[in-house]
């Protein structure tokens, strides 16, 4: 019951599934001369950190779900986000299926 | 002696700091929320604390997952914020107090408490949105600062109970010490929100208030909660209430509630506003 509430938050409890590299390049992504020189060059941002396919291919495709299944943690992946100025509410839009104006419509709906 | 003027616990929520920025604490969205602080700021006026001590989460800024404290804290005589990524402004350097530190991390040591203290330390949104919605002028923040930030982003967490039996021995630290220090315990974070996956965009009202009623009259009742169970209830990110915990533990058993508020929503949060004091 617990798993299905959690949703897709393999980060959650299994440390031993949170990915350092991928969380170490959006920790970098901090720094405004790190975003820019993803934004540069994205690949040879992406190989200064070892990522795997599946994280790369995530990365490629800014897909949030994709990312924690690959071992991203939220909190990082925030910085990540930042870079297209995705917002929480962007990312939560994404993550369940929403446009994100019916994702904010359905958060102002739990304030009535 | 330093004395506990009170604790006040508040949401931390980025998108706080941006409204400030963009001066839109009048605005339809924001009202319901800004509104609730000037019963805040008037009881501030009154205690007039001269430190404050900040039970935060740092969302890595200060911290990576290649070395993460579980309780860490500042011992400096200045803090500085910096660019988080995602656009908001940096703050000016807060003002500390290494001495008050040094005390506190003594006697919590002595209390079998093993901080990480942190001679340098980046303060995130989670401390200098808190402190901006108390002291929302434009010049520097009033009070001497103590950073004590908490592990919430990467489990396993700290249990609720420990973070209660942190807060009683800060509290015990705080009134130890020599100086006649006015002392404010701020704790950061919450109420009800998930970020990621699917479930992103829970609130869960009820059990928020029912959190809000405990911590006046039985924090111990929430030290029952695993982190697990708070997950379920709260959301990924409404763990962020073992802040709240740590800092109303620094109280005494009997408070007294001056004021609170609660909101849904700002951004994917439920907010919350407390002020509590030690009951005579």
């Amino acid at each position: 019951m617990l798993r299905a509430l959690e949703g897709s938050t393999r980060d959650g409890f299994d440390p031993g599934q949170t990915a350092l590299t991928l969380n170490k390049m959006c920790y970098s992504f901090n720094r405004a001369e790190n975003r820019a020189a993803f934004l540069r060059d994205e690949e040879a941002y992406c190989c200064r950190f070892v990522l795997d396919d599946a994280q790369r291919a995530a990365i490629g495709r800014r897909n949030v779900l994709e990312l924690i299944a690959a071992g991203g943690n939220i909190y990082y992946l925030a910085k990540f986000a930042g870079i297209f100025r995705m917002s929480v509410q962007d990312i939560g839009a994404q993550q369940t299926g929403m446009p994100v104006e019916a994702f904010k419509a359905m958060l102002a709906a739990k304030g009535r | 002696m330093a004395r506990i003027v009170g604790v006040v616990t508040t949401s931390h929520i980025p998108a706080i700091g941006a409204a400030i920025a963009k001066g839109q604490q009048d605005e339809p969205y924001w009202k319901p929320f800004f509104g609730a602080f000037g019963a805040v700021h008037a009881w501030l006026d009154k205690v007039r604390p001269d430190a404050a001590v900040v039970v935060y989460n740092d969302h890595g800024l200060q911290f990576f997952l290649d070395k993460l404290p579980t309780f860490a804290i500042g011992a400096a005589d200045e803090y500085r914020n910096a660019d988080e990524g995602w656009g908001l402004p940096v703050q000016p350097p807060y003002r500390g107090d290494a001495t008050f530190s040094w005390h506190l991390v003594e006697s919590l040591m002595a209390e079998e408490f093993d901080l990480t203290t942190c001679q340098e330390m980046l303060v995130d949104h989670a401390f200098t949105v808190p402190l901006r919605l108390l002291w929302p002028g434009t010049g520097p923040c009033p009070v001497r600062t103590v950073p004590l930030s908490v592990n919430t982003i990467h489990h396993p967490l700290p249990t609720p109970a420990r973070c209660l039996k942190l807060g009683r021995a800060l509290g015990r630290a705080i009134a130890s010490y020599p100086e006649d220090l006015k002392v404010l315990v701020l704790g950061t974070g919450g109420l009800s929100h998930q970020l990621d996956g699917e479930r992103a965009g829970f609130i869960n009202r009820g059990f928020d208030q029912m959190c809000m009623a405990a911590m006046v009259d039985d924090p111990d009742a929430l030290g029952r909660y695993s982190i697990r169970q708070i997950v379920e209830a709260a959301g990924s990110q409404g763990v962020e209430l073992v802040n709240w915990l740590v800092a109303r533990a620094a109280l005494g058993p009997r408070v007294a509630k001056v004021h609170s508020n609660y909101h849904v929503p700002i951004s994917n949060t439920a907010s919350g506003l407390m002020v509590l004091e030690n009951a005579n």
